[in-house]
């Protein structure tokens, strides 16, 4: 690259995963700030969640709120899955996720070495987390559905230990969820540049 | 266990409950201005209040959907059976209403052939059935108790009710009211509870009687009941009129 030339423009992002990326960021903020206002109801565990991060008010009004943002979290994450499966978006950009790369990737990231030179391809940790983030909403969806529906929908609930076992199994991979996000959060802030690609899809690299 | 019946008083004392609301017309004004910075043309809390309720339909309508009519809700062992059974009303135990069985008929009304009110010795003598089920409450906990009494769809099709119709309604002692969809009503495993763990119904658990729809969550089980009505017009319920989705369906 001769000085003064800027990098050239490349496409990372598809609008598609744009447009379903900002869907699901506002329907896992929904779900999630309500999901914690029911949790407070009757805690699992021996903590409640602080009345100020919580959606709705009141357990009423964070149950209007969750069962209506779940209709977006299904429409728009069975989008982008179908896109991913069905346009080679996951074989291209999540794969393969090697095991070794990923735990290197983490030790140079927590040493502040992970280099972003390129961002039309994720490296390995990015792989591992945003497959991680698609898995820990699956299982929230599934264990959702069986708590929702534990006698219609029994079998499934039966998968996860009963309906009592479902609960568990829905925090857990809220908990999961809700920390893939904070690292998600703090990885745009250290690397700000990725941030407006995710609206525009497009971003200046050096190839 | 000890839990539970904490959470529910905890939670269910009227004042929290109106405190709670107060906080939720705040909170969905701060969630307006989220919309609004989504780009979504919802920008006042009314229109966010009346869009929910329509999903609350909607989801009414998907539950109607998804109800099996011959699925069983699980069953279990008597050993499994929550003891205590969690207290659980919109008041305090101490509120529980005091029903004397000599003077106690049970009343019909809307669309059922024979409206005489019945005594509780004409109830017993109905062909009787037991469960073991889990109660799940929409508060989240879950408790499981042995319920004894008559299957809905007998003493439904005993009065000659019209089992085409969409509603079944109940007015209660403690002037609580609830509603459920006429396919519920007939389910294999809805009852008139008279008893619970082998015992006439005690006050705290709806004395003289309790409906028992294990397909449902707990609020969507009446006690105390003093009125059945067979109705299409929908007659909503204490909790629904505030919010909790009407349908309700485990």
């Amino acid at each position: 690259m001769e000085a003064g030339q800027q990098a050239p423009w490349v496409r990372i992002h598809p609008a598609v995963v744009r447009v379903t990326h900002w869907l699901n960021a506002l329907a896992i903020l929904i779900m999630a700030t309500s999901g914690w206002r029911i949790y407070n109801a009757s805690p699992l565990f021996s903590f409640r969640f602080p009345s100020d991060l919580t959606l709705g008010g009141w357990l009423g009004g964070a149950l209007q709120w969750h069962f209506a943002a779940m209709w977006l979290l299904a429409a728009n994450g069975l989008t982008y899955l179908a896109y991913g499966i069905l346009f080679g978006h996951f074989r291209r950009k999540l794969w393969p996720i090697a095991p070794g790369a990923v735990i290197a990737d983490i030790l140079a990231a927590l040493r502040g070495r992970l280099a972003h030179r390129d961002l039309s391809v994720y490296n390995a940790a990015q792989r591992a987390a945003y497959a991680a983030v698609i898995l820990t909403i699956i299982v929230l969806v599934l264990s959702g559905l069986a708590v929702w529906k534990p006698v219609q929908l029994q079998g499934l609930a039966a998968l996860m230990g009963g309906y009592e076992g479902a609960r568990v199994v829905h925090f857990v991979a809220m908990a999961l969820t809700v920390f893939i996000v904070i690292v998600h959060v703090v990885m745009v802030a250290l690397v700000p540049k990725t941030f407006p690609s995710m609206f525009t899809g497009r971003i200046r690299s050096p190839r | 266990m000890k839990r539970m019946g904490q959470s529910f008083v905890e939670y269910r004392s009227r004042e929290i409950e109106s405190i709670e609301r107060r906080l939720f017309l705040r909170q969905s004004l701060s969630l307006g201005a989220l919309s609004l910075l989504s780009g979504c043309s919802i920008t006042d809390q009314e229109s966010v209040a009346s869009t929910l309720a329509a999903m609350s339909g909607w989801n009414d309508r998907v539950q109607g959907w998804l109800f099996d009519p011959a699925r069983l809700a699980p069953e279990y062992p008597e050993s499994a059976i929550t003891w205590p059974f969690p207290f659980n009303a919109y008041y305090g135990e101490d509120e529980v209403p005091a029903i004397d069985a000599t003077d106690y008929r049970l009343e019909l009304a809307g669309r059922i052939r024979d409206r005489k009110p019945w005594t509780l010795p004409e109830l017993y003598a109905l062909p009787q059935v037991s469960q073991v089920t889990r109660h799940i409450c929409v508060e989240g906990w879950s408790a499981i108790g042995k319920w004894s009494g008559t299957p809905f769809r007998v003493f439904l099709e005993r009065v000659g009710a019209d089992t085409t119709a969409r509603y079944v309604g109940f007015k209660c002692e403690d002037d609580y009211y609830s509603s459920i969809d006429m396919a519920t009503a007939l389910h294999p495993q809805t009852l008139l509870a008279f008893r619970y763990a082998d015992r006439i119904l005690p006050a705290k658990y709806g004395f003289p009687m309790k409906l028992r729809v294990p397909t449902k969550l707990g609020f969507k089980n009446p006690k105390h009941i003093r009125a059945i009505f067979v109705t299409n017009q929908y007659p909503g319920g204490y909790w629904e009129d505030q919010g909790y989705n009407w349908f309700s369906g485990s």
